[in-house]
């Protein structure tokens, strides 16, 4: 497995080859002994030729230059002791054993090294050559005067080696052949010099299988199926583990709870590395897009060159199999709309070669891909007319949609803007498969566009689809999961203290979350389960806490409102029957850990059912637009909240975990440190303005005064496989945002300050919080002298470290 | 000619009526189910049979009889069925019996055209009449309508 993951994963081909190979010679030394015993064996004779071959095929293909040349004079030999024109003898068969030993060698280095190393096989060859033509030149009796004989030959054959490559019917050469780093001539070359030695030296035993374990020793071919079943058991072992551990949970036997915490401990384990097994990195299909490309420009008449970034990035192939053609789709689409021909984009200013970028990478449990061109953008006018022209929507309708909604037209069935039909493109099928695909596999694509500067194509895909952590929540008494994916943040909206409760645009109920209307779904009337109120807004002049579950579909945020917010988990996602298939709002059924069936629900179905996805659209694009106003330098989630008197700080939003608000007297203390009880496990409480006490207080400041009766809000956050939680003034938002650094660090604990949001934003260190958290002391019942000596002391600490 | 098939019985409304006993995987007494709001209303809920999840019909509902009343407690009836296993309510078990083809007659005219094709025909058994039904029919489903709700 380890060697596995170590090599480059664009080997992919080469590895196949060298598995195959193996596969191959091995059978090739059986084939060759009993040739040896039954020369005029033309069965076997055939079946030995077709596996040199094949070696010496897939060898210039893969541009390995000596391999592919001892294999093609072995080729040569064997096929005229299968055409009959000489026959086999024991000097024959040595030599052909020979050379299955240096093509065996050099696939030992390839497997090892990635190159076939620095060899010499002239002598073999030269030896090789001489036996095909023992029986036009005596050469057998010659034996004093070889080298001259083998020097020439070796010249001619290596000659004709390229030759066939050249010839060769596959296109793929020729793709290859500028690779090919070591003209073939050296090789004849350096013949004259090396003689004897290399011979014996190519029967050394394999250099390159000394180190660890080889490819063909470390993998198996496994069946797809297998690796399905074994997925559905771990499937099922979660769904027991979370039966025993909530069993566990309720009996007071010590022995069973340590059991099942290790039950639980290695049925994760086991999850994941069953996943593992199923994990690919996406260049596997990446790494057909650059020849697509090529072939498309090259039709097109364009210059196109493919950037790729995040190779690497792994998910289960069932997904790989299923982005495969909307991948190929926008990437065609890239070429043959979005970039200009060369004369255009010169004209523009721009570089002549256009720039097609992929890029992957892992976010929030999910894998985005984002596939952008530098081409002319999307011509808005032109989808408006078509649009209207095809009759997908009225000139009505398209004179009062947002710009955003233009470019996201293309996404209707039928559409096509091409104004010819190619063999590429133009068909009227495209952008609407590729939703579909997309998110029949729970994934989402969007796109932005920006006139004159090309086209992002950006896709969420979930990491895998059979085992997803989920939030259960309840709704007339009856538990649905939601899928985390999608889930943005829980809102809890207490009416009676809060005055900011639920509001009615015109009979239809928003929430102010953070100044911005959140349209609300209620579960229990979009089920219409029993008794559902009908009308949400008795809910709000009732004096009862409202649960906002923040949901995103489709880039657009909405809240769902539900009786009960129960917890998370895993769940193992199982398919509905086809009698419930029609049911939008639902995407499957999961077995709960008390052996409960529950729900999940389909958080897109559900918008489109609550009507959101009509209405939160402009709101949404007036969200993008904003954003894109920004500019387009590296943008990044952050959370703002403010610190001591009201300075506005940031924290990268990868690192939070949760925003939560502890009451004062939660907190505890353990040794020297402020902690909470949170979820099970001791939360050290860090207080920002405390971690980050300037040098120069203002005197008579309040250091650290956590235990109050008030609440508390807390950032809990994960650095460095730690949670700890941050305790803040106020949060203010989670803004995406470009950053570009201001100014440096004015103290420790911060990274630079930035403007985000139009106010200056200090960018905070986490990992340094973190440790200056960890070595300061809680001061507040030590004497103010002390205090200072403490803060000093930190401070020290801190510009020591 | 005739063949012998086995049936196994079951009652719905004080009818007795006949699956071929190949189709019926087991048949497990009544458990919790999780209603599904939103379906047709003949499905009654999903199921959890041991790990796996099942939906379930009212066969009641599903030929048109009135609802089962409330201190009856259904069987479950589980049918392989080609759109995987479903679970079916029942009224009672009866007994295994077998058949011969002479006793088969088919569903008379006067029957509606719906029951017509889930119910196959009777086999006229000693004192009774047995209904056979075609399961895959039994199994399907009329797609819910938009808004419609479960009664579940």
């Amino acid at each position: 497995m380890e060697t596995v993951f170590a090599m480059n994963d664009s080997d992919e081909i080469v590895k196949e080859f060298v598995v195959e190979s193996y596969e191959n010679l091995d059978r090739l030394d059986r084939d060759l002994i009993a040739l040896e015993k039954n020369p005029n064996d033309r069965e076997i004779l055939a079946s030995v030729f077709r596996t040199i071959h094949t070696i010496k095929g897939t060898s210039g293909f893969l541009a390995f230059d000596k391999l592919g040349a001892v294999a093609h004079v072995g080729e040569n030999l064997l096929g005229r002791l299968r055409d009959g024109q000489l026959a086999l003898d024991r000097e024959i068969t040595t030599a052909l054993l020979a050379m299955v030993d240096a093509v065996r060698q050099m696939l030992a280095s390839i497997e090892s090294a990635g190159v076939e190393g620095d060899r010499d096989d002239s002598a073999l060859i030269a030896n090789l050559t001489r036996l095909q033509r023992g029986s036009e030149a005596p050469a057998k009796t010659e034996a004093p005067a070889p080298l001259k004989a083998a020097a020439a030959a070796a010249g001619v054959e290596v000659d004709e080696r390229t030759a066939a490559i050249g010839k060769a019917p596959t296109p793929q050469v020729e793709a290859a052949k500028p690779v090919v780093p070591a003209p073939p001539r050296e090789t004849a070359a350096t013949t004259t010099q090396s003689d004897t030695g290399e011979a014996q030296r190519a029967q050394q035993p394999g250099r390159g299988q000394s180190s660890g374990v080889s490819v063909s020793d470390g993998t198996i071919r496994l069946d797809v199926g297998l690796l399905d079943q074994l997925m559905n058991l771990v499937g099922e072992l979660v769904l027991a583990r979370n039966q025993v551990l909530q069993f566990a949970n309720s009996t007071e036997d010590g022995g069973l709870l340590a059991t099942s915490q290790r039950l639980n401990l290695i049925t994760s384990e086991l999850q994941e590395g069953v996943m593992k097994t199923r994990m690919q990195p996406i260049g596997n299909i990446w790494s057909k897009l650059p020849r697509t490309v090529r072939d498309l420009a090259l039709a097109c008449g364009k210059r196109v060159r493919v950037e790729m970034e995040g190779k690497e990035t792994e998910l289960d192939k069932t997904l790989i199999e299923a982005i495969k053609d909307p991948l190929t789709h926008i990437v065609r689409n890239s070429v043959d709309h979005g970039i200009e021909s060369p004369e255009i984009r010169e004209a523009a200013g721009k570089n002549p070669e256009g720039c097609l970028s992929l890029r992957a990478f892992h976010e929030g449990g999910q894998v985005n891909i984002e596939i952008a061109d530098d081409g002319a953008g999307l011509d808005q006018d032109r989808i408006r007319s078509k649009a209207v022209q095809k009759g997908l929507i009225t000139t009505d309708q398209v004179a009062r949609l947002s710009d955003r909604e233009i470019v996201n037209l293309v996404f209707l069935p039928g559409f096509s803007t091409a104004e010819k039909v190619t063999n590429v493109s133009g068909r009227g099928v495209g952008m609407d498969v590729v939703k579909t695909h997309i998110e029949k596999i729970g994934g989402m694509v969007e796109l932005q566009s920006r006139p004159g500067r090309g086209v992002l194509v950006r896709m969420k895909i979930p990491l895998t689809l059979a085992i997803i952590p989920a939030l259960t929540v309840t709704s007339a008494g009856e538990r649905y999961a939601v899928p985390q994916v999608s889930l943005l943040e829980l809102v809890r909206v207490e009416n009676g203290a809060n005055r900011q409760g639920i509001e009615m645009i015109h009979g239809a109920p928003v929430y102010r979350l953070r100044g911005r209307l959140l349209p609300l779904v209620y579960l229990n009337r979009e089920l219409g389960a029993a008794g559902a109120t009908p009308n949400p807004a008795e809910n709000v002049s009732a004096n009862f806490a409202v649960n906002i579950v923040v949901l995103e579909a489709e880039g657009r945020p909405f809240g769902l409102v539900v009786d009960e917010i129960n917890d998370t988990q895993e769940i193992v996602v199982k398919p509905l029957s086809k009698h419930l298939k029609n049911i939008t709002v639902y995407a499957g059924a999961t077995i709960m850990g008390d052996g409960k069936v529950a729900l999940i629900l389909d958080v897109v179905g559900l918008a489109a059912r609550g009507g959101i996805l009509a209405e939160g659209r402009e709101h949404a694009a007036a969200q993008a637009a904003e954003a894109a106003e920004k500019g387009a330098g590296a943008k990044q989630k952050l959370v703002l909240f403010t610190g001591r008197a009201g300075a506005q700080m940031a924290v990268p939003l990868q690192l939070l975990a949760r925003l939560e608000n502890i009451p004062g007297e939660q907190v505890e203390r353990a040794g020297n440190q402020w902690v909470t009880q949170y979820r099970g496990q001791i939360l050290p409480l860090i207080r920002v303005s405390h971690a980050m006490e300037e040098r120069r207080r203002a005197p008579g400041g309040d250091v650290l005064t956590l235990p109050t009766t008030d609440m508390l809000q807390v950032l809990v956050l994960e650095s460095e496989q730690k949670s700890f939680g941050l305790v803040v003034n106020q949060i203010l938002d989670i803004v995406e945002s470009a950053l570009e650094p201001q100014s440096p660090a004015t103290r420790a604990g911060v990274l630079y300050s930035a403007v985000v949001a139009e106010r200056v934003t200090e960018l905070l260190d986490v990992p340094s919080l973190l440790r200056a958290g960890e070595s300061y002391e809680p001061a507040e019942f030590q004497p103010t002298e002390r205090r200072d000596l403490n803060a000093d002391r930190l401070n020290a600490d801190r510009a020591e470290s | 000619m005739s063949t012998a098939h086995q049936f196994c019985t079951f009652y719905l409304n004080h009818l007795l009526f006949g699956v071929e006993s190949l189709k019926i995987q087991e048949v497990v007494t009544h458990r919790e189910m999780r209603p599904v709001p939103l379906a047709a209303p003949a499905v009654s809920g999903l199921m959890n049979l041991r790990g796996q999840v099942v939906v379930v019909l009212e066969l009641r509902r599903q030929l048109e009889m009135p609802d089962r009343p409330a201190d009856v407690l259904p069987v479950c009836l589980v049918v392989r069925a080609a759109e995987g296993t479903v679970c079916l309510l029942a009224d009672e078990v009866g007994n295994v019996v077998e058949v011969e083809d002479d006793t088969f007659e088919p569903s008379p005219e006067t029957l509606s055209a719906r029951l017509r094709s889930v119910i196959l025909g009777v086999h006229k058994l000693e004192g009774q009449l047995m209904h056979v039904l075609d399961t895959e029919r039994a199994c399907e489903v009329q797609a819910a309508g938009k808004g419609q709700t479960s009664g579940a």
